[in-house]
């Protein structure tokens, strides 16, 4: 009985969102420390489509981003498909540098390894180049190449619309 | 009344710098008529700011309708479209004196996916090679095959379940096989004789991941069919039923522990096991075991890529044959000089049951990505036979790949 009761709870397990692993609120709240600053929106105006469009490698789906800024640090929720589906990703900046990336939902049925730590800790303190690279290569996974190249277009992303904001000086 | 007076000669400093010189001869305006200028610019402001927070609050609302919409369209698609794709140009000769020119569009796949909900999917992957088969199947050297064709279930977060037709886990291209992922115009000798891919098959499957970077498959599946008679008798690529009516009188079984838990790293193997590997008792080809093993290494610009795959097959027919063990190996280098072009070499060894597939070879070329998805390759390949220098082969292929 107490097999069955346990196999019962792993199968129910699922009514958590398919890779849901922390919501984009919640990420928010975790890097402010439980008090956000307001929400602030960056406009995607023609003097920064075109790099934006270098960046993503296509154009951006949305007008304008919203993300959240304090002192030197910015925090974004961005999302970018790999395959298929969009992969949520939470970003923080400060200084100019990765300071956290987190795979906030997963929705691809393949490349789930770069949600990891072991994976997304190799951005922590990269910048941006001025040709808007990385400043050090990502090793990539055998495999997961469209999720690799999803989670590093959306670093460069964040460092690059962090130095649009006020909160880059 | 300081603070009046200085309004007032404030107000006339500010009149006289606005209506400018031409008004100069004009008589001078009174105090009054000053002030009332001032408190109409002053409404003039105030609608101004009105008018610019009406503005903003209507920019600010068509920003997120268009957003929502976005949104919207996205949770909408839940039919996906992909595909990849390769021609290859061979100019190779043989050891016989036979020249083999030939251009052909080896590959031209469409897949189609289906999302049912957040834990259900459709996954499918529609293939022509080799540019097709004429109605009656004959003419065209190719075939149409369905790939892949399954409904896979998410059981929890780190458990998911699929059936139907899939890929066996086995090896590093059978399962990730599009043309902008690998060097060489041609896969690797190895995952074409001793794993045969694309080595499909159809049954049910579970997959485990693990928060250390380990996953684990197993599948229960149709076997290979061998065949035991004819000019390929018990080569292995020809027991690939692909999945048409296939004969099921014994299944095989496929085990895999794969490891990525370091960036760039990956280290897999997979134990396949044939309970009849020629579907028929008493035929002297009776139960088999493929084991492989492989490594990805991949630092900066620098990949290292290593595979070895090993038959061990029952039977007294087989084994008189010499094919009761079959196997193989390759290690390949490559290196990016920049971010869209690499260059490689690679080593392979096999060692299959025809004459023509016991040989060692050696490829080195490059790739060429003008983008992420977009390949061209060209390589150089020399294949040296171990039986008789009749099947030598060497020449070079170009070809241009794609995904999306």
């Amino acid at each position: 009985m107490r097999l069955l009761t346990i196999l019962l709870l792993c199968l129910t397990s699922t009514v958590m969102a398919r890779g849901t692993y922390q919501e984009p609120a919640s990420f928010i709240n975790d890097v402010f420390q439980g008090s956000p600053p307001k929400a602030k929106r960056l406009w995607i105006t023609k003097s920064l489509r075109g790099t934006v469009t270098e960046i993503l490698g296509h154009k951006p789906s949305s007008l304008r981003i919203r993300y959240w800024g304090k002192d030197t640090q910015t925090a974004w929720v961005l999302e970018e498909i790999g395959k298929e589906k969009p992969i949520t990703v939470g970003l923080v900046v400060r200084d100019n540098k990765i300071q956290r990336i987190k795979v906030l939902i997963f929705r691809e049925s393949r490349g789930w390894e770069v949600r990891h730590d072991f994976f997304t800790k190799q951005f922590k303190g990269l910048a941006l180049t001025s040709s808007q690279t990385l400043t050090k290569p990502i090793d990539g996974i055998s495999g997961a190449t469209l999720s690799v190249r999803a989670l590093t277009k959306l670093s460069r992303l964040a460092l690059y619309l962090h130095q649009q904001t006020d909160f880059s000086k | 009344m300081k603070y009046r007076t200085l309004l007032r000669h404030s107000a006339l400093i500010a009149a006289l710098t606005a209506t400018g010189l031409s008004h100069a001869a004009a008589p001078a305006p009174t105090l009054e008529e000053l002030w009332q200028v001032i408190q109409k610019q002053q409404k003039q402001i105030e609608q101004l700011k009105k008018k610019t927070q009406q503005t903003d609050a209507k920019v600010e609302a068509t920003g997120e309708i268009l957003e929502q919409r976005t949104a919207d369209a996205g949770k909408a698609s839940k039919t996906t479209i992909g595909g990849y794709g390769e021609l290859h140009y061979n100019n190779l000769e043989t050891g016989a004196g036979d020249d083999i020119k030939e251009i052909d569009l080896h590959r031209f796949v469409l897949y189609f996916g289906h999302e049912f909900n957040e834990r259900t999917r459709f996954v499918s992957e529609f293939e022509i090679e080799h540019g097709g088969v004429q109605a009656d199947g004959s003419t065209l050297d190719g075939e149409v095959e369905v790939e892949q064709a399954y409904v896979e279930f998410d059981i929890n977060d780190q458990l998911s379940a699929k059936g139907g037709v899939f890929l066996v886990p086995a090896g590093i291209t059978n399962e990730t096989h599009e043309p902008p992922t690998f060097y060489g115009v041609e896969r690797n000798p190895i995952e074409n004789i001793i794993i045969p891919s694309t080595w499909v098959t159809g049954g049910a499957a579970i997959k485990a991941n693990f928060a250390n970077g380990i996953s684990a498959d197993f599948a229960v599946h149709s076997g290979l069919e061998v065949p035991t008679t004819g000019g390929s008798a018990f080569r292995i690529r020809s027991g690939r039923q692909k999945i048409s009516n296939a004969v099921a009188n014994d299944l095989a079984y496929t085990a895999r522990v794969k490891y990525t838990g370091i960036p760039g790293l990956e280290l897999a193997g997979t134990v396949n096991h044939q309970t009849d590997i020629s579907q028929q008792s008493g035929d002297g080809a009776d139960e088999a075991t493929l084991l492989t093993a492989h490594a990805i290494w991949n630092r900066g610009p620098f990949t290292a890529r290593a595979l070895y795959a090993h038959w061990d097959i029952d039977g007294s027919a087989i084994k008189a044959a010499d094919g009761d063990k079959q196997d193989g190996y390759f290690v390949e280098g490559s290196y990016k000089l920049r971010s869209d072009f690499g260059i490689f070499a690679r080593y392979n060894d096999v060692d299959g049951v025809r004459v023509q597939d016991e040989f060692k070879q050696i490829d080195v070329g490059f790739n060429w990505w003008p983008n992420e998805d977009v390949v061209v390759k060209v390589d150089y390949m020399d294949r040296d036979n171990d039986n008789t220098s009749d099947r030598d082969v060497d020449g070079f292929n170009v070809g241009i790949g794609y995904q999306f």
